[in-house]
């Protein structure tokens, strides 16, 4: 393996980016767009803080991510066996025995017209149209489309919409769970959704949830015990041999990532593989997933990544695409883990507007401040008035 | 893809960022439609009519790339007079013969006389009506030999064939196939597809643009393709299209088989398979006075680089029996085994239930959930004397006899399951050194990395230890039966506590050693006198220079987009083959952007960016004495160097078992006719075995009105051994499920996580219901079809358990790979099934209404006379003799993955 190879994923380091030796140097070098949150914690040498970006728009919803992280950190079976019917997605959320998560989205959306797959001299829009308006999808290749027999045809012979489109699928198949002897057959009638050519299609999303490593970690700050601590990479981690399980993190993280684990009574959530990180390793999530979907690096390399990709989908037509945990003036201050997600965060069951819980802290604090001074102020002076 | 071969969709995904237009066909929605520019949903088994559709379109338009056409296919020749058409003939083609359900190929030769075809079987008494040889495993196979399949053989490659350059001949190939396919009109796709016009069109054009000089296309299949009863023919129906478009040994196009697991290339390519030895020779057929001579004589072809096939058998039997095969003694062919009819999984088992098949090997291998007709399975397994499972866990097709579903029913009982069970554990990939060949025919050495854990063993070691007992057993005899195996050269060596075979000198013998025992550097060094050994022609040079080339591991960034310096491809390390067509016939380059190899003038030879699949100074404009054989009969404007007139048959006029072009016939069970061919609904030369507990539903019943299809989900494998067992994996699909569309639940009444029980001719099985908008119902055939998607990982073992899908599935066979079809009819209803003899009386009232035997006696587990006796197959297929042990191997069965 030649020096510029990541070791640990045996890919092209130009492809993704490592925690090597060469990068960490450079970065420590300075260029820092924003100090890492690790420099704020005391440490005198930081490492560039690191972090994912996670590109939805190629998750291919196969859970190695998952099922890398439980291997790597030794992070045991939910023990849950149940069949969710949330489409494929039967781990339903991040937690104390699931450090990866993946969601699988089923979406209703007008059908793609069959035509514009970006082919050359078809052009490159593959925005979603009406169906309506694509029976012409066959004459863009000129004649002789489709034709049966040698007899060209062009969009007039194709049927449309409403050839299609009128069938009562239901009382078609009553017929047949009644009749023995007959066969279903295509009856007249109002439509539901029509079989092929239905001008409803359906998309199916898929994203990789994962710790945000937030700038402003609310789990950090509630910590009695000092489990939970930010790394050298700006990271933050539980130091699951010092929870004493209290629990108070669970209900401050913004993301509901943190989970107690039934087996240990403590709290458990991702590391970013920190022990990995510490011999320059890629978290084993993003070494496992096939398609680069998880992308592991500096977290200033991957926010430019991240505008790119953006800027890219958005080119080609896909009108939601939008990053998420990229900002670092939202509520946490950023994320070390940002997303590209190509509809509302919402609907991957993530907080659209996420708040550090313990934002008001220092506020409440200072008035609870204020309000005990005011009180021992009138105790001084009640007493003081007392002597007179 | 992504569903069945994440890892591998990484490079589609590749692709994509890099411009591609991904097109995903397919009945369900996968996680390959997410992700793809286009999801076409498909009638399961249909896919002929598809094809067929985009061929015309291709034909029709006068779509295709002209120049390489003419050039390098079949299309100009001309085909024999006698040669009629399925549309002369209502469906069927010239030379069926009802009563044995065969084709005799003799009218689809070329009009110059009839050739031999590439590979696969060629013996005279298959062409003549003997039982057709059949594929041992449910395993995908066949889909990537250098040739053909099965059928006939003849002698010479006909002197002068008759060619029309123009194409216009209406006897010329390209006429007949711009005929044939002209019935597939838009209309007739959508009618047998449930494919609009604008799809078909969609796709069509998508593939017109991107063919040519400048650019290529590749259609890639999960082995789900090959699981029809005509799954031979709706690979040859992408194959004419791929080859029209220019698309065959250029860069980028191709047809990638996706095979259903780790090696399963490799395990075709140095088969399990019982009629094919190491690199697609075909395994001699009985008949009297058949030597060496007459082998290669019939069996193999004359011309092009099969005609070179005596020096790659002789080899390999050098290879096999050393010093005791000489020239004297036909390096001891006879030692041999002879095929005597079709010893392929399926008849095996039914040979099994008609207790005929004392003993039985399933190494790597869940036949009781992962073969179609599970059930069959079982009762065959139930009715040997003995069954070896080597496996990694301790799968259901070892624990039938107590806790299988017949014991549940009272089918069977425990004790009167006289089976000796061997349940002997295997070492898995990272046990054990040896290397996987995949789908791109790339060799891959996978290091050993801990030990096997107790008892377990890698299959080395349990064969080479098995023949080293079997032969110290069998040492001093003088049975002239026992010599094959007191001859074979069994001398590796050993190395560690568990006396490990070396696997680095099975790759070696595998490669291939001179006279002088130095390895050879590849398969133009065999000779036919006995003085080279190999054996496995096309892995030949896999150690050349004394290097195990399969371990090597240059990073693709460090070598050029051939990077022919990872692993190593057979054969001769080329990684496209057949890449001669990659320039045109003066043998440049068809264009800058797609040269991959080309001839060098002032060298003298073809060189290029690839190992060029050529004689490597066989000028292009090289033209053939009279009479020349082996390669020197390939012109230099041939590419196709497998085939004996070095041409893309675009038109089989043998090899074939069910027809010279392909035609859609209809899935073994379908719920509407052929709307193709109206007089012929199923494929005529199909399998079928008329048998109880294999009744076919009847076409067209409303007792079993839906259409069910088997696939896989990514989380877990095959028939579920190396994954159900897994917690990790386990609880990502927890609960065997079926998939049906909106539609459908409101018609049946079937709520949304709830029970379902499906119900064929041959059994009911349970599942959770996931209803969801990406199974949708499709109106073909005048009416609306509904689609039941049912994953087949599910089994009574394991961590997560539930009902085999393969319960469900008929035995019926391509005739040509003899691999079962995974589509069928069904009914569902509501709720959980019935148990214990309930379901059996259930399924047989299910029969009675829909007019098929009752059927519900069961097959003694000792005897099987009842089912022996109880009708034969109305297929073709043989008595064959009792068998003394059959090996079912080929790892695990791959049905299932989406098409």
């Amino acid at each position: 393996m030649s020096a510029s190879t990541d070791s640990t994923t045996g890919r092209r380091p130009t492809g993704l980016p490592s925690a090597s030796d060469e990068q960490l140097r450079a970065h420590r070098a300075g260029f820092f767009d924003t100090p890492s949150p690790a420099a704020g914690t005391g440490y005198q040498d930081p490492q560039p803080r690191m972090g994912f970006f996670t590109d939805t728009s190629v998750c291919i919803g196969c859970k190695a991510c998952e099922v890398a992280c439980k291997e790597w950190n030794m992070v045991p079976a939910t023990g849950e066996m149940d069949l969710t019917g949330t489409s494929y997605d039967n781990s339903s959320m991040l937690g104390g025995s699931t450090w990866r998560h993946v969601a699988f989205v089923e979406q209703p959306v007008p059908q793609r017209a069959p035509v514009g797959l970006g082919m050359p001299g078809v052009g490159a829009s593959s925005a979603p149209t009406s169906r309506s308006s694509s029976g012409g999808g066959c004459g863009s290749g000129g004649g002789g489309c489709g034709s049966g027999g040698g007899s060209p045809s062009g969009a007039g012979s194709l049927p449309s919409a409403a050839d299609l489109g009128d069938l009562d699928v239901l009382s078609s198949l009553e017929q047949t769970a009644t009749d023995e002897g007959g066969l279903p057959a295509a009856s007249a009638g109002a439509g539901e959704q029509g079989p092929s050519g239905s001008p409803e299609g359906v998309r199916w999303l898929m994203s990789s949830d994962v710790c945000k490593h937030c700038t402003n970690a609310a789990c950090l700050d509630v910590c009695p015990t000092g489990s939970l601590f930010r790394t050298e990479f700006g990271t933050v981690v539980v130091q699951d041999d010092i929870c004493n399980g209290c629990g108070y993190c669970i209900p401050a993280c913004p993301y509901g990532v943190i989970g107690k684990r039934e087996s240990t009574g403590r709290a458990h959530k991702c590391t970013l593989c920190y022990d990995r990180l510490g011999e320059g390793m890629t978290p084993a999530c993003a070494q496992a997933c096939p398609t680069e979907s998880i992308q592991f690096g500096p977290v200033d390399e991957l926010r430019e990544r991240a505008a790119d990709r953006l800027a890219a989908l958005q080119a080609k037509g896909e009108p939601k695409a939008q990053l998420y945990g990229h900002d670092p003036d939202d509520g946490v201050g950023g994320d070390g883990a940002m997303f590209l997600l190509l509809d509302d965060p919402e609907v991957y069951g993530l907080p659209p507007d996420p708040v550090v819980t313990t934002r008001d802290l220092p506020d409440m604090w200072k008035k609870a401040a204020l309000a005990a001074g005011t009180m021992f102020g009138v105790l001084v002076l009640s007493f003081a008035g007392g002597r007179r | 893809m992504a569903e069945a071969h994440p890892v591998g969709f990484q490079w589609v995904m590749e692709a994509k960022a890099k411009g591609a237009t991904i097109i995903h066909v397919d009945p369900r929605f996968t996680r390959t439609s997410a992700v793809a520019d286009l999801h076409v949903p498909i009638r399961a088994g249909s896919d002929i009519a598809f094809l067929g559709g985009l061929v015309n379109h291709v034909l029709s338009g006068g779509h295709e790339f002209r120049e390489y056409v003419v050039a390098y296919t079949n299309a100009a020749t001309l085909v024999s007079e006698d040669f009629r058409d399925t549309e002369d003939l209502a469906g069927l083609f010239s030379g069926y013969d009802e009563q044995s359900r065969t084709y005799d190929p003799a009218s689809w030769q070329y009009s110059g006389g009839p050739v031999p075809a590439a590979s696969g079987q060629r013996d005279p008494q298959q062409a003549a009506g003997e039982p057709q040889g059949g594929s041992s495993d449910s395993a995908d196979e066949g889909s990537a030999g250098p040739g053909g399949a099965d059928a006939l053989s003849t002698g010479d490659v006909p002197e002068g064939q008759e060619r029309d350059e123009t194409l216009q001949h209406p006897r010329s190939v390209f006429q007949l196939l711009k005929r044939h396919f002209s019935r597939y009109t838009p209309e007739m796709v959508q009618e047998t597809c449930g494919i609009s016009p604008e799809q078909l069109a969609a796709v069509a054009d998508a593939l017109v643009r991107n063919s040519g000089r400048e650019r290529t296309s590749s259609i890639a299949y999960a082995v789900g393709w090959t699981h029809h009863t005509v799954g031979a023919q709706i690979i040859r129906t992408a194959a004419i299209l791929q080859t029209l478009l220019g698309n065959v040994g250029r860069p980028g196009g191709g047809i990638l088989a996706l095979r259903g697991h780790a090696s399963i290339q490799g395990s075709t390519d140095i088969p399990t398979l019982f009629n094919n030895l190491p690199g697609y020779l075909p395994m001699p057929f009985a008949r009297d006075g058949l030597d060496l001579d007459s082998y290669v004589e019939q069996d193999t072809a004359r011309t092009g680089f099969w005609g070179n096939s005596r020096a790659y058998l002789v080899s390999m039997l050098k290879s096999w029996w050393g010093d005791a095969a000489t020239a004297e003694n036909d390096f001891c062919f006879d030692h041999l085994p002879r095929l005597t009819g079709d010893h392929g999984t399926y008849q095996t088992v039914l040979d099994q239930v008609a207790g005929k098949v004392p003993g039985y090997f399933v190494v790597g291998e869940n036949p009781a959930v992962g073969s179609a007709n599970a059930r069959l399975q079982r009762l065959g397994l139930a009715n040997s004397e003995w069954v070896v499972v080597r496996d990694l866990q301790m799968i259901e097709t070892a624990t039938f006899w107590k806790d299988g579903p017949e014991i549940e029913t009272g089918e069977l009982r425990t004790e009167d399951v006289g089976t000796e069970v061997f349940f002997l554990p295997a070492a898995n990939h990272v046990e054990k050194d040896g290397t996987f060949t995949n789908t791109q025919r790339l060799l891959q050495w996978h290091h050993k990395a801990v030990e096997p854990p107790g008892d377990a063993r890698s299959e080395l070691w349990f064969y080479f230890h098995l023949g080293r007992i079997l032969r110290e057993k069998l040492a001093g005899s003088t049975d002239p039966r026992d010599r094959p195996l007191l001859d074979l050269t069994w001398d590796y060596s050993t190395e560690g506590p568990q006396a490990e075979p070396s696997a680095e000198e099975v790759l070696r013998e595998i490669s291939g050693t001179g006279p002088d025992d130095a390895a050879l550097p590849g398969y133009t060094a065999l000779k036919d006198d006995g003085s080279t050994r190999c054996g496995c022609w096309i892995y030949s040079g896999a150690y050349a220079d004394e290097v195990n080339q399969t371990a090597r591991r240059r990073p693709g960034w460090e070598q050029d987009l051939t990077a022919a310096e990872w692993g190593w491809a057979w054969p001769a390390n080329r990684r496209v083959l057949y890449n001669r067509a990659s320039a045109d016939p003066q043998g440049r380059p068809w264009s800058e952007r797609k040269k991959l190899v080309w001839w060098d003038e002032d060298a003298g030879r073809w060189t290029g960016d690839d190992v060029p699949d050529f004689e490597a100074t066989k000028r292009p404009d090289y033209v053939p004495a009279e009479g020349a054989t082996g390669p020197d009969a390939i012109a230099g404007t041939d590419p196709f160097i497998m085939q004996t007139d070095g041409k893309a048959w675009l038109f089989a006029p043998s090899g074939v078992a069910d027809g010279p072009m392909p035609s859609h016939y209809e899935p073994t069970e379908s719920p509407i006719g052929n709307p193709v061919y109206p007089e012929v609904t199923y494929s005529p030369t199909r399998q079928d075995f008329d048998l109880p507990g294999n009744r076919r539903n009847p076409a067209r019943t409303a007792v079993y009105p839906f259409v069910f299809t088997t696939y896989r989900l990514t989380e877990h494998h095959t028939a579920g051994g190396m994954s159900r067992t897994l917690p990790y994996l386990s609880e990502l699909q927890p609960e065997m499920f079926c998939e049906v569309s909106p539609e459908l639940a409101r018609l049946r009444g079937l709520e949304h996580m709830g029970w379902a029980t499906i119900t064929s001719g041959r059994s009911a099985i349970e599942a959770r219901v996931m209803v969801t908008e990406r199974l949708r119902p499709l109106r073909v055939g005048g009416q609306v079809v509904h689609q039941v998607g049912l994953p087949w990982h599910w089994g009574s073992n394991g961590l997560t358990t539930g009902d085999a899908a393969n319960e469900l599935v008929e035995i019926a066979l391509d005739s040509n790979t003899h691999i079962q079809d995974k589509v069928g009819t069904c009914d569902i209803e509501p709720g959980r099934r019935p148990r214990g003899a309930a379901l059996v009386e259930h399924v047989a009232a299910t029969r009675r209404r829909a007019g098929l035997p009752d059927d519900r006696d069961v097959p003694a587990a000792q005897g099987g006379a009842q089912l022996a006796g109880a009708g034969g197959a109305s297929g073709p297929r043989s008595a064959a003799p009792a068998e003394p042990v059959h090996l079912l191997t080929s790892s695990d069965d791959d049905q299932g993955a989406p098409a």
